[in-house]
């Protein structure tokens, strides 16, 4: 059951949340709220901080640390507010010219009266469009859980990362499970069918790279943030000297290769 | 002395003195008559499309499929399909999902989810696609996803606009992460569409949730909805879960998202060829070009 076993590594209690990701990979990180139209969503975390010598957007997805941080950032779902001021922030860097980098952890969008009544489907639908015509090199790195389209909604772009332990699905296992078989126990056999770890997804294309994690847990993530700093870095720089159209032309076809039929 | 049992109706062969019992029902075809779910009205199926698939007691909405909508919005004759054979695989093994793609097939005589094409509607050419509730409940696997991404890219080419109806589930959660990407797939190919200054119409049909409200659905330049359409990005049955209470009455129908601003008008099905019309028109929508009937002795 190696797919489950990555399943519960990606929800594990004390491995990093967005806001270390963001602290540790970024210097001089500056933290901008609200979306301009609702409110200020606190499971997304979004702002301008230092890569090296180039400014960053850099948006996260954060469950939260203890109970009460937890609850302020609702376990990680964001409500359309969230996914609109992570675009607002997207749509500044391309203003000012630069790359955006998106730490994607969640178990999914907010399912809840106000996320609905505020268009949640919308919300998402206008990130996925958006992003992929934004002028500024994206990546997206999934740190943990990457749940649907509350996952996709900051995850269209020129390349998306995952640790070792991440997951990415359209659906979770126990979702997938009281479907198919009307049972949430079976979670571990739903969690192999979906094909969501780092591994398959490699092979599927869906992902560019698996970034590998401390064997030790007492090592801490010092030499992934590390990696990322050199990486993200490499890659922003290579972006950069992409022309526009280039730059969205490749977006474009990276997605437009998946999928699976005959004719 | 006439039997007390003469006008019982036997209760089981042995009372029947051994007759074995006939059931006496006149051979009445299943699609002779329907009845309606909501108000038991029975109806003749075969003044169903004059009628435009409502109920005329109750105005109930009967659930079309996608040859019928075509047959009620394109003009007669006017519908040419693309993409028709493009069938889905099976890519991550997902077990049952063969078997599931096969009978779906059978019950909705379709290949995959959605039937797309280009027509015209009131002599506007247009592009439209129409998803298919009958297959797997309209679900967007990598088929769905790629013949309307096909159709934008076609539609982009040749200036035209889009018209879509949807119907969907969701994700077909069968195909997995590939079912996902075609969300972002589809957008892409919609801001291309839209970047090039070309109209996109949606029409938001019961129900439309999941992964297709959450990409091309809403990324319409005028969205439009039928009376009392399901529409939302989770299910009903989800958020109940999720919130444990029950929602209010009318959540996530259209008249709510009109209520709040993300439909532009409710549009009844008697109205909206006439409808579409009047918005290809107001956009600028190329018009067929007026070939004039010559018949065979040359004469006009």
């Amino acid at each position: 059951m190696e797919a489950y076993k990555r399943v519960a590594a990606a929800r594990a209690k004390g491995r990093p949340s967005g806001a270390d990701f963001i602290r540790n990979v970024l210097e001089g990180f500056m933290e901008f709220h609200g979306d301009r139209r609702f409110g200020d969503d606190g499971a997304v975390i979004a702002g301008v901080g230092w890569l090296n010598d180039m400014p960053v957007t850099a948006i996260a997805i954060d469950r939260g640390k203890d109970t009460k941080d937890k609850i302020k950032r609702n376990f990680g779902s964001a409500h359309p507010e969230g996914y609109r001021k992570a675009l607002r922030q997207m749509k500044l860097a391309e203003k000012f010219g630069r790359p955006v980098v998106c730490f994607v952890d969640t178990s999914g969008a907010y399912c809840g009266i106000g996320a609905e009544e505020r268009g949640q489907a919308q919300a998402i639908a206008e990130n996925l469009m958006e992003m992929m015509t934004l002028k500024v090199p994206v990546i997206s790195i999934l740190t943990g859980e990457g749940g649907s389209g509350g996952a996709l909604g900051l995850a269209v772009a020129d390349e998306v990362w995952m640790l070792e332990n991440a997951v990415y699905s359209v659906i979770s296992p126990e979702g997938c499970a009281s479907i198919l078989w009307k049972d949430a126990s079976k979670t571990k056999e739903a969690a192999e069918c979906l094909k969501l770890t780092a591994e398959e997804l490699l092979r599927l294309h869906v992902v560019e790279r698996a970034i590998r994690e401390p064997k030790d847990s007492k090592e801490g993530f010092e030499r992934v943030y590390a990696r990322l700093r050199k990486d993200l870095y490499s890659a922003f720089s290579q972006g950069k000297r992409l022309s526009p159209q280039e730059l969205t032309e490749r977006r474009y076809q990276r997605f437009r290769r998946m999928g699976a039929f005959t004719e | 002395m006439l039997s007390k049992k003469l006008f019982q109706r036997p209760k089981n062969d042995l009372e029947n003195y051994g007759r074995a019992s006939r059931e006496i029902h006149p051979a009445v075809p299943d699609e002779l008559c329907v009845s309606c779910p909501e108000c038991r009205n029975i109806l003749f199926a075969s003044v169903m499309s004059t009628q435009f698939y409502t109920c005329p007691k109750c105005g109930h909405l009967f659930r079309l499929n996608a040859r019928q909508r075509i047959d009620m919005i394109a003009d007669q004759d006017s519908f040419v399909e693309h993409d028709r054979g493009m069938k889905a695989q099976n890519p991550l093994d997902f077990p049952g999902y063969d078997n599931k793609l096969r009978r779906a097939v059978v019950d909705s005589h379709e290949n995959d989810g959605v039937v797309c094409g280009e027509c015209t509607i009131g002599s506007y050419r247009c592009c439209l696609f129409v998803m298919e509730a009958g297959f797997m409940m309209g679900s967007m696997g990598s088929v769905v996803g790629e013949k309307i991404t096909r159709l934008f890219e076609y539609a982009t080419e040749h200036h035209l606009p889009v018209i879509g109806y949807t119907v969907s589930g969701g994700a077909r959660m069968q195909e997995g992460i590939l079912s996902l990407m075609q969300m972002a797939k589809t957008s892409g190919a919609v801001k291309r569409h839209s970047d090039e200054g070309n109209l996109y119409v949606t029409f938001l049909t019961d129900p439309t949730t999941g992964g297709v409200s959450a990409s091309f659905a809403m990324e319409g330049d005028i969205i439009l909805s039928e009376p009392g359409a399901l529409i939302g990005f989770a299910g009903p049955r989800v958020i109940e879960q999720t919130i444990r209470q029950k929602l209010p009455e009318g959540f996530q129908r259209a008249e709510f998202l009109l209520e709040k601003g993300f439909v532009d008008a409710i549009v009844e099905r008697p109205q909206q060829k006439e409808y579409l019309t009047r918005v290809l028109a107001l956009h600028g929508a190329p018009q067929k070009e007026q070939t004039q009937e010559v018949a065979e002795d040359g004469s006009l």
